[in-house]
């Protein structure tokens, strides 16, 4: 075979690596904490829906909320226990936020149910099905980013995919968890690798890992050999930050640049982390839906970095405490990489199917903020940007509240917010945080901008509403005017010339008949009317609320 | 537990604004020694006065802005100004000019701008041409290289020239300065001679003027060096110096007898100096990478222009002001193009 030939993606940055504290050791599975607390949105799209109730016991396995929606990921219990409460949790989030969070009280008997059948010989199962295992089994994106991989499965009608991408890059400082998995767990990424090459049809599985993990690129290759699966490539890619976005990977693996405006299924790819692969080939071989997932808990802030298989639900502070605790000087607590992840301000927040890195540092490692000096427009970001954008421009219009020009002029929404060009201006601007900032006050206008439209049109409607109205009453008036003049000419001539009594008698009732039905319709109208912006008037209220 | 936070990226910064200025200040040693060497003590009786007179304005007028003193006196972007603005003055100027000069760079064209990062021109460069204008005679008397002066003025008696304009006794002003060799060039062209019958004279080695040749060699050193340390990056100087070449060069084998070779031109003046160290102010550049090469190559040209057609001897400070001018319109014209983006 021909050595594949690599692409270097434009910018990029080498942080300190800080692996080596955290992947030296074998993943340890976490003891089952006195109480687990599942928040019911893990995942992108609508929270789900709880099926459970206070008081009820559960098994291992169980569901305990169904996926709300097409977009959506169904969540199970880890272990058997008692449900406490369903209350407002504090939950992952940068603002420190409270969201819905089913309270487990775990009973130490562990007793399991058999959720699925196990498929071992997945391949005479039609990838429909696979895909409803995928989705009724809660696998999401495991990489961080937990998008509902089924909908990933679903793919674009009339685009199939030829080649998938596992990825194994894991390009964030510190973080190990996707490193150990794949040395220990080989066999179960490349077996989800050959379940997803089933399901979307594809021909070839291309297994991204930086060269900083030559022991996972080994195990990985073993395991392939063993399997002796032809559509299989390991490929070792330099390590380089952020090799491991999807269309950064994407390039390096084959060259073809794929711009924000198009998904990469379009060209016929589709990446999943390596961690999600395992996951799949857990829920459709062995029948188990995701309870649990590998942590990495490093950084100079706690006494014994590792990674570990924590059950969803699980407070941050349990396990630190179970993995030795802090170090005493330990001044900062990062949910993620120190790249893209975000500080916490409280470790009793639960472990999450996003929860990929528990980032302790100390002092002496947590950079405190320091004063911004003003940009001198050295290009150092725009240097290190991957997506080849002008941060310093961006910060510009940014600060100027010229949202406009950022969008348009300089691109703002193809940023992937990777931290590169923060961690290198020399004035220590928090670029990143101008951007975001930027990127919600034009969606905040976009929003104010849909409902102010949609208030023009509601009342551009009312008035002509009122407007037809008029005119209909005017001209119902005209026409009744027009019968009395025809009346009276019709009675003046019938008196005079024929013997028009009988005539004359004969259309009263007529007339009478006409009038009743009219007055009639126009009741029946006004009726819809008033039904018809009762309806309109709900949704308004929906409008104001949203 | 509960932890302070702060917004990501959770690594120690990478670089550090008085760190560049540092390496900046370091890779213009080389070129100042050889200025010194040649030129003797005057370059650096300059080079102190305008750092301490550029300190002192830029004190007083983050005190009058209410701006903090500390970050921004350390940050070191005055220093280079002022050092930078030195380097291009003649060596035995009187102590005013650099004072005046750094004085109106820092506070006209720096803080009424709105002080570092915002302003529209380079500071040096800003006070080098209101100098050259206002005061034409102190601005174009040079000081002879040491091997062709009557006598080498030592630290003690430049000291007494600079502050008190006292010169040696027996020793006349004209015995101590002379035209540039770029002034040479300009004014005997005006006259009519021919470039070969130029080179004739005392101050031309065969590729350049004495003692400039090396200063230019020792700026491009430390230009090299930046780049190496990616301070800054190579598309502008290599577009000033590609575009000041091809049309130098171009012109001499049009006509030889009234254009210097490319060689006497890039290695004379402040071109170097201007490619490598002034040019490259990110501040007053282009930005983006297709707009700094339209940035350099603008230079060049105008470079080129002035000191082919124009009045002045070397046009390396108005080119610079000229395109400052145009880079916001440059940076506007050749926005970022997105990864992904370059074909349709």
């Amino acid at each position: 075979m021909t050595e594949r030939i690599l692409h270097r993606f434009p910018g990029g940055f080498h942080p300190e690596q800080h692996k080596s504290e955290s992947n030296a050791t074998p993943i340890r599975m976490a003891g089952m904490p006195a109480q687990l607390v599942i928040p019911l949105k893990q995942h992108i799209g609508a929270t789900a829906e709880v099926m459970v109730k206070v008081g009820e016991r559960v098994l291992r396995n169980q569901r305990l909320a169904k996926a709300d929606g097409y977009v959506s990921a169904p969540l199970h219990t880890p272990t058997s226990g008692v449900v406490t409460a369903i209350e407002e949790r504090a939950v992952p989030h940068p603002s420190g936020l409270y969201a819905p969070c089913i309270v487990l009280s775990p009973d130490g008997l562990d007793e399991a149910m058999q959720a699925f059948e196990p498929w071992a010989d997945f391949g005479s199962v039609s990838p429909l099905l696979l895909r409803e295992r995928v989705r009724d089994a809660g696998v999401v994106g495991l990489g961080g980013a937990v998008f509902p991989s089924a909908v990933k499965l679903a793919g674009t009608p009339g685009t199939p995919i030829h080649t998938v991408l596992l990825n194994g890059a894991e390009c964030e400082p510190y973080i190990t968890c996707d490193d150990r998995l794949m040395r220990e767990r080989a066999d179960e990424v490349l077996r989800g690798g050959q379940i997803l090459l089933h399901v979307l049809g594809a021909q070839t599985c291309l297994v991204g890992v930086e060269d900083n993990k030559p022991e996972a690129i080994a195990a990985l290759r073993a395991a392939l050999m063993a399997l002796g699966d032809a559509r299989f490539e390991i490929v070792p890619i330099p390590t380089l930050y952020p090799s491991g976005a999807e269309k950064q990977l994407i390039y390096i693996l084959t060259g073809e640049k794929i711009s924000r405006e198009r998904r990469v299924t379009e060209r016929g790819f589709l990446g999943h982390n390596v961690a999600t692969a395992a996951a799949i080939y857990r829920a459709v071989v062995l029948g188990e839906p995701v309870t649990r997932r590998v942590v990495t808990l490093t950084g100079s802030g706690v006494q014994a970095p590792g990674n570990w298989d924590v059950p969803l639900g699980m407070l941050a502070s349990d396990l630190i405490a179970q993995a030795g605790g802090y170090q005493p000087d330990v001044a900062r607590l990062v949910f993620g990489g120190p790249m893209g992840g975000f500080a916490l301000a409280t470790d009793e927040v639960p472990v999450t199917k996003a929860a990929n890195c528990l980032l302790a540092l100390a002092a002496k490692d947590a950079p405190v903020e320091p004063l911004p000096m003003p940009c001198i427009r050295c290009g150092k970001c725009a240097e290190g940007c991957p997506v080849e954008l002008q941060p310093q421009q961006m910060l510009w219009d940014a600060r100027a509240g010229d949202f406009e020009r950022a969008e348009k002029q300089d691109s703002l929404f193809e940023c992937i917010e990777c931290g590169i060009c923060s961690a290198v201006c020399p004035s220590h601007i928090p670029l990143v945080q101008y951007f975001r900032y930027a990127k919600t006050e034009i969606w905040q206008r976009e929003r104010e901008h849909e409902k102010s439209s949609l208030a023009r049109e509601r009342f551009e409607f009312r008035n002509t509403r009122i407007e037809r109205d008029k005119q209909e009453r005017e001209a119902m008036l005209a026409q009744k005017r027009a019968q009395l003049a025809a009346q009276k000419v019709s009675e003046s001539p019938a008196s005079g010339v024929s013997a028009g009594g009988v005539s004359v008698s004969g259309a009263a009732p007529d007339d009478k008949q006409r009038a009743i039905a009219e007055a009639m319709a126009r009741a029946k109208a006004r009726k819809e009317a008033a039904q018809a912006e009762k309806q309109a008037a709900p949704s308004q209220d929906e409008g104001t609320s949203a | 537990m509960r932890f302070p936070t702060t917004t990501s990226p959770h690594v120690a910064p990478a670089n550090a604004l008085s760190q560049l200025m540092r390496q900046v200040l370091l890779a213009l040693i080389p070129g100042s020694m050889a200025a010194i060497y040649f030129f003797g003590w005057g370059v650096l009786i300059n080079i102190l006065l305008s750092v301490a007179a550029g300190l002192l304005s830029e004190a007083l007028m983050l005190a009058l802005r209410g701006r903090p003193l500390k970050p921004f006196l350390s940050d070191g972007s005055v220093i280079v100004s002022a050092w930078l603005l030195a380097v291009c003055l003649p060596p035995l100027a009187p102590w005013w000019l650099p004072v005046v000069g750094i004085s109106f760079a820092v506070v006209f064209a720096k803080h009424l701008y709105g002080g570092l990062g915002y302003n529209l021109f380079n500071p040096a460069m800003v006070g080098y041409a209101v100098l050259l204008v206002s005061f034409p005679k102190e601005m174009t008397q040079w000081g002879l290289p040491h091997s062709l002066a009557e006598h080498p003025l030592g630290l003690g008696e430049s000291l007494a020239l600079v502050f008190g304009g006292a010169l040696p006794p027996g020793v006349a002003w004209d015995g101590l300065s002379g035209a540039t060799p770029l002034n040479l060039y300009k004014t005997e062209l005006g006259q009519g001679l021919s470039w070969d019958a130029m080179t004739q004279a005392a101050m031309f080695t065969p590729w350049g003027g004495i003692g400039w040749q090396w200063m230019a060699l020792a700026w491009l050193l430390g230009g090299l060096w930046l780049l190496w340390q990616k301070v800054i990056t190579w598309r502008i100087p290599v577009s000033i110096l590609f575009t000041f070449t091809v049309l130098s060069l171009g012109f001499h084998l049009y006509d030889p007898v009234h254009f210097a070779p490319p060689l006497f031109h890039l290695l004379s003046g402040g071109l170097m100096l201007g490619a490598f160290f002034i040019a490259t102010d990110p501040v007053s550049a282009a930005t983006t990478a297709r707009g700094q090469l339209i940035f350099g190559a603008g230079i060049g040209v105008l470079v080129f222009v002035i000191r082919g057609f124009a009045g002045f001897p070397d046009g390396v400070a108005f080119a610079v002001l000229l395109m400052n001018i145009a880079a916001p319109l440059i940076d506007h014209y050749t926005p970022a193009k997105p990864f992904g983006r370059h074909k349709p």
